[in-house]
């Protein structure tokens, strides 16, 4: 493997592990933030407890989302020297933005939240998780613009003298039509799993211990369940937009997204496919027509254009090469994203069924409580596998490939280092993070009942104890 | 004054805010296992930092994210060339990271050991090869016509820069113990107190030698001016330091870390990497810079915002103001 590989291969890994971390703590937050608005307007404990219990996991849970957060910070310049030469008048902008309008909002507030519990007024308590809510919206909106950018680059104009990218326009780039729909889907998909883990959390509880703080659970049961439902339905409607955006700006990615090769009007939708790897040639597969068409145009019988077709039309525009992306990749992890979404909103809907006026789940249902979160998990992990590769070989789709953003000047033993060194702290990482985190589950609700603070903050001239 | 040289002064400021702020809770991860001879006075020490260390880096991150977007091309030299420092920083960081949130969450020994261990290298590693980074920056580096980093890894070794490294670890470390004397009660303050007098000793000796290597590799006048200002200022908090003031202490050390960064870049500028080969090969500040718009927006979008951030942060300092004891 050269540099180019190695550097590729460490992006992925680090950037996929970081993303295990960003939907739980989007939507995680929210909830807590929303369970303590429930407190604070009913005054009642089951949500004081419960804003608690999942504020302590969502704090696990962050804690390594910012320091994975802190490798794809330097990763660009390390690995990717000339992208961030080429790009940097432009990508960096938003990415300075997330830095100063949500990293220190969210690192403050934060700290304020977690250490403020007796020394802050109850409002003022509950505004400062409020603020770390905005700090992740706006670190999210930041970061999909730079990322939608590389999608399709907007606002900007190339310097020939410098051989770089420059930005002429930061609205154009904060208001890409890709980040106007890649927004609201990756948060819908981020709070399909926040709200698939606090129901899961739960229904582990109602079933392994019936007696402890059952209608707590059942509570959190109900609103982590019906959280997934209405943001599995947020994330078809803006999937379905993203659809006919991708077929408009990167066509090829649609192409590859279905493995079509030949443009079809109207086309239909493959839901599974035996055949060659790479969908050249197929056995059997089970189709839906006219599916394909709806999906990337809104019309049934829309035309999609072909792999082929655009190949010929980007060696006429771009030169020679192959523009095409990883077929099988794409056209897999594109229909898994889809099939392990749906699942899950499933299972959400039937547990909400099973436990609706009073009823107890099933025990089996225990064996549910683990793949719940972890379903939209992967489902998110599909989706940025198949985006990221769909617009291969581009770094920056039209104006960049990959193969020239890489490093001139770093050796691969430099990269061999770096990405055999993250990825086994990260493996070591992730065991110490679950083993916590299974841990924090099963203490329940114990400890959270202390008595509510005092609305009035402490004496400000008593000394602080705190335990860390 | 041109956007190029603005945003040159903001990235100084960033760094300077970085090390002001992160050095004392780099101290304060290197000290609070040996300074807290006990459990409760080691959480006590270590909840000091609690509210604040995360809010604390990300004046690094945007530090390196202003680079980024001010000056690419000096991001893209830095970052690769000095790539295997900064990959064990990042290890450093992410190891004390995911500690100082974890070291509570179990009440066992054994985890809370693991915890302490990965809190002490991941405050000195980083500590260490900041300096080291730094003083290779202002000494600088072999680069090449594309201002591309021709070294190895040993080229960032040489004695001026390790020599930054140490100084770095020694001054945080009096920086940390100053700031716990000031935020503890009792035993620990005082052990914290003493401590910082022995550490600042060696810190002031190798902040002098340091700080006069680099002026006289690239000072002018205005820089070693600063510079003085700055063992100045070391000095004066020592001497609060004896006296027991921790409030003047805690100010001397800022203020002389502060001004040690400041000189550093001032006699840094106009280049932001010299080369030690071809000097046209040296990358200076307008070299690196990203166009005119881009200053010109990220400069009224800062100002705006900037002055929110040292709002709310300086609140967060003002409503853990209390002196934590030891429970």
């Amino acid at each position: 493997m050269d540099t180019l590989d190695l550097a590729r291969w460490q992006f992925a890994i680090t950037t996929v592990y970081h993303f295990f971390f960003v939907p739980v703590t989007i939507s995680l937050v929210a909830i807590t933030a929303g369970l303590q608005t429930a407190w604070y307007r009913t005054g009642k404990e089951k949500y004081l407890r419960l804003t608690k219990f999942y504020g302590k996991l969502f704090l696990i849970n962050i804690a390594m989302g910012v320091v994975t957060g802190l490798v794809q910070e330097f990763q660009f310049g390390m690995n990717w020297s000339d992208y961030s030469r080429f790009v940097g008048d432009v990508f960096g902008a938003p990415l300075a933005l997330e830095g100063l309008l949500a990293f220190f909002l969210e690192s403050t507030f934060i700290g304020l939240w977690m250490f403020g519990w007796d020394r802050l007024p109850k409002l003022v308590h509950l505004g400062c998780i409020w603020m770390v809510v905005l700090g992740t919206q706006l670190s999210a909106y930041f970061i999909l613009a730079a990322n939608s950018w590389m999608q399709n680059p907007v606002g900007f104009r190339v310097n020939p003298e410098r051989g770089r990218a420059e930005l002429t326009d930061l609205w154009a780039v904060l208001t890409n039509k890709v980040v106007l729909v890649t927004y609201p889907h990756t948060i819908f998909a981020a709070f399909m799993v926040g709200g698939a883990f606090v129901a899961g959390v739960a229904l582990w509880h109602l079933l392994r211990r019936p007696d402890t703080d059952r209608a707590v659970f059942r509570s959190a049961l109900k609103i982590g369940a019906s959280i997934v439902l209405v943001a599995s339905a947020g994330v078809a409607i803006s999937g379905d937009l993203q659809g006919k955006v991708m077929t408009e700006v990167q066509p090829m990615k649609m192409a590859a997204a279905e493995a079509l090769y030949e443009t079809e009007k109207p086309a239909s939708f493959s839901a599974f496919t035996i055949g060659t790897l790479d969908g050249s040639k197929e056995i059997f597969s089970i189709k839906v027509p006219y599916l394909l068409s709806f999906l990337a145009t809104g019309h049934f019988d829309g035309e999609v254009k072909g792999i082929n077709s655009l190949q010929d039309a980007y060696e006429q525009l771009y030169g020679p090469g192959s523009y095409k992306p990883n077929i099988p990749l794409t056209y897999w992890t594109f229909r898994l994203m889809i099939g392990v979404g749906m699942a899950s909103a499933a299972v959400a809907l039937w547990l909400l069924w099973t436990t609706r006026r009073g009823r107890a789940p099933a025990r089996w249902l225990i064996w549910l409580a683990a793949p719940l979160p972890l379903l939209p998990l992967v489902a998110n992990t599909f989706g940025w596998i198949f985006t990221e590769t769909g617009r291969q070989p581009w770094l920056v789709f039209g104006l960049l490939p990959t193969a020239s953003g890489v490093s001139p000047g770093t050796t691969s033993g430099e990269v061999i280092t770096s990405l055999v060194g993250f990825t086994a702290l990260y493996g070591v990482l992730a065991v110490v993070e679950t083993k916590l985190l299974l841990r924090t589950i099963r203490a329940g609700l114990a400890g959270t009942d202390a008595p509510p603070p005092d609305t009035e903050p402490e004496q400000p001239d008593k000394p602080l104890s705190f335990a860390y | 004054m041109e956007l190029t040289t603005v945003w040159f002064v903001a990235i100084a400021t960033l760094w300077t805010g970085y090390f002001v702020l992160e050095g004392f809770d780099f101290g304060v991860g290197m000290l609070y296992r040996v300074l807290g001879r006990n459990e409760p006075e080691r959480r006590a020490a270590i909840s000091t930092i609690g509210p604040v260390w995360d809010g604390n880096e990300v004046w690094l991150i945007m530090a390196g994210a202003a680079t980024f977007a001010a000056f690419p091309e000096w991001y893209a030299t830095l970052f690769s060339g000095f790539y295997l420092p900064l990959f064990a920083i990042l290890v450093g960081l992410i190891l004390r990271g995911v500690a100082l949130e974890y070291r509570g969450k179990r009440d066992e020994p054994v985890w809370r050991s693991r915890m302490d261990a990965m809190i002490v290298v991941g405050s000195l590693l980083p500590a260490l090869l900041w300096g080291v980074a730094f003083g290779n920056i202002v000494r600088g580096v072999p680069l090449d016509a594309d201002h591309e980093y021709v070294g190895s890894f040993g080229t960032l070794l040489n004695p001026f820069a390790l020599l930054g490294g140490l100084t770095f670890v020694a001054v945080f470390v009096t920086h940390g113990a100053i700031f716990l004397a000031l935020r503890t009660t009792d035993d620990l303050r005082v052990r914290a107190n003493r401590l910082a007098t022995r550490t600042g000793a060696l810190g002031a000796v190798l902040a002098i030698a340091f700080l006069a290597w680099a002026q006289a590799l690239r000072g002018d006048a205005v820089s070693v001016g600063i510079a003085i200002a700055a063992v100045v200022a070391f000095a004066g908090g020592l001497v609060a330091n004896v006296l027991r003031r921790e409030g003047w202490a805690f100010a001397g050390t800022t203020f002389a870390i502060g001004l040690s960064v400041v000189s550093l870049f001032v006699a840094l500028f106009p280049d932001v990497m010299p080369s030690t080969l071809d000097p046209a090969s040296t990358l200076t500040a307008v070299e690196a810079a990203s166009s005119a718009y881009t200053l010109k927006v990220m400069t009224i979008i800062t100002a705006i915002f900037m002055p929110l951030v040292l709002l709310y942060q300086g609140w967060t300092y003002w409503v853990f103001r209390q002196r934590v004891v030891v429970a």
